[in-house]
């Protein structure tokens, strides 16, 4: 069966589920102007990160690269870039690079328009002028193949392994067989099963995408090694093992499952984009929320699928985060924030294939428009980029 | 939760996770596949929420499996209905309280 969504079809040939025009910071310190646009101006949305000054250059070089990205995304229609002026990053290079998608791109510079008060009047202006450019662009029909989904897990519990972790992998596989690219990340949770993940890379274990896994888990202990932390040691948990968990690989596994079961196409960096690439990939990423959406969004994602059992309420500001709750309990104290109840497998009302059914159509109505409850909400404010050396 | 249930997520697991509270020896507990097909197993040990009953027969030295993967290894034989957990089963990449 051939599945297709509403979206809305770029100049570069991509299709958003979205239609936002993006509030870009180039720094910080440039925040409070672009936080002050996006309040004023409505279809406006702001990437308020932390990033962006006084950082080794190889930071800077991933923060333009993940802000640029953003602005590529195809859920953003246009951008406005809000430089300070004397910033790290390389706010020009953002601005090429989003304007050769053939999208509408701006920049506003606070201390050349001589502070505050002017710079966000000019980006009022410039933000609404925008804003009415791409509002009247109609959604057209896009084959399933053309979306790019990401998964994560987050306030997981007893419950995200066996339900809505299993969920997710129901649809990842369905996607990866209907021509779609599926990206999980998460390095700290290959731990201890990195070597299951490397046997599912295209090549086998020992080819260069299953050394590649083997590569970025090892990595991301010797970052911690390197400040004197072993993430290895003490897993799982003494309270993991109450709650019933017997070994790392079980833990592990209880996350992965996420990724459900296709092989493994290769592993992107942190500011790498899928443009182009299909089937399941993973994301070289940190398992904290603003840090990982970001990424993904980044990466190109028109949509996340996000399993949780204690219940994670964010979203990302142009990538609605579908919510699956594993857990039942969870679902009807905090049924504003869960978009889907799979804690309908832990009672035995539902099976895992019903509800990764469930939770296909729910997929394809979120592409066509309709709102997850973090956007209804409007919470999503929270991002931020994966930076790897220290603040100088 | 009323329902005495247990699941089994891959067709090779040999263990299922419990989602019922005060699961005792001498118990009948369903053990639910991913199709939803049910197997009744009689529980041999008291097992606590959210952890494992075989659903075979484990020779010591053999593979458990969950997730359609091995989590570790039968320190002893196991049997259909037992409870498994750090007592009986070896973490073969290692284990937190050790």
């Amino acid at each position: 069966m051939a599945y297709t969504f509403q979206g809305y079809r770029r100049t570069d040939g991509k299709i958003g589920a979205r239609n936002l025009v993006a509030v870009i910071p180039s720094v910080i310190c440039a925040n409070d102007v672009g936080q002050a646009i996006c309040r004023q101006v409505q279809g406006t949305i702001g990437y308020f990160h932390h990033q962006g000054c006084c950082q080794l250059p190889l930071d800077l070089k991933r923060v333009t690269d993940t802000l640029s990205n953003l602005g590529q995304s195809a859920n953003v229609g246009a951008a406005l870039i809000v430089s300070l002026g004397c910033e790290g990053t390389d706010h020009e290079r953002i601005v090429e690079e989003i304007h050769a998608t053939g999208k509408p791109v701006e920049i506003i510079r606070i201390q050349e328009l001589g502070g505050t008060s002017r710079a966000i009047q000019a980006g009022i202006d410039a933000a609404q002028r925008m804003v009415q450019e791409i509002s009247g662009l109609q959604r057209e029909t896009a084959d399933i193949s053309e979306l790019t989904m990401a998964i994560k897990c987050g306030a997981s519990d007893t419950t995200s392994g066996m339900a809505s972790n299993c969920v997710i992998g129901y649809v990842a596989d369905k996607l990866v067989d209907l021509g779609a690219t599926v990206i999980f990340g998460e390095t700290t949770e290959f731990l201890g099963g990195e070597h299951i993940l490397a046997r599912r890379a295209v090549g086998g274990e020992n080819g260069p995408v299953g050394q590649k896994i083997y590569r970025i888990v090892d990595e991301m202990e010797k970052r911690a090694m390197a400040i004197g932390e072993d993430m290895r040691g003490g897993q799982p948990t003494p309270g993991n093992i109450a709650g019933g968990l017997s070994s790392i690989e079980e833990k592990s596994l209880g996350a992965i499952v996420k990724s459900g079961h296709r092989p493994i196409q290769g592993v992107l960096e942190y500011c790498d984009r899928a443009d182009g690439k299909k089937g399941l990939w993973i994301k070289d990423s940190p398992g904290r929320e603003p840090e990982i959406l970001t990424g993904m969004a980044a990466t190109g994602a028109q949509v996340m699928m996000f399993s949780t059992g204690r219940g994670a309420p964010q979203g990302f500001p142009s990538m609605p985060v579908i919510k699956i709750c594993g857990n039942p309990n969870t679902y009807e104290r905090m049924q504003y924030d869960m978009d889907l109840n799979a804690g309908r497998i832990i009672t035995g009302e539902k099976t895992i294939e019903e509800v990764g059914e469930e939770a296909f159509a729910l997929l394809l109505e979120v592409l066509n428009g309709k709102m997850t409850k973090n956007e209804a909400l409007g919470y999503y404010g929270s991002m931020d980029i994966f930076c790897l050396g220290p603040v100088i | 939760m009323e329902n005495k249930l247990a699941l089994r997520v891959d067709d090779l697991d040999n263990v299922a996770t419990v989602f019922a509270n005060e699961i005792t020896a001498g118990m009948e507990i369903d053990v639910r596949d991913k199709k939803g097909n049910t197997d009744r197993i009689k529980v041999l040990a008291d097992i606590p929420f959210g952890h494992k009953i075989a659903v075979t027969d484990i020779p010591a030295g053999s593979h458990i499996m969950k997730y359609g993967e091995s989590i570790g290894e039968a320190e002893c034989d196991i049997h259909r209905g037992d409870y498994v957990h750090v007592h009986n089963m070896k973490a073969l990449r290692g284990r937190g309280d050790l």
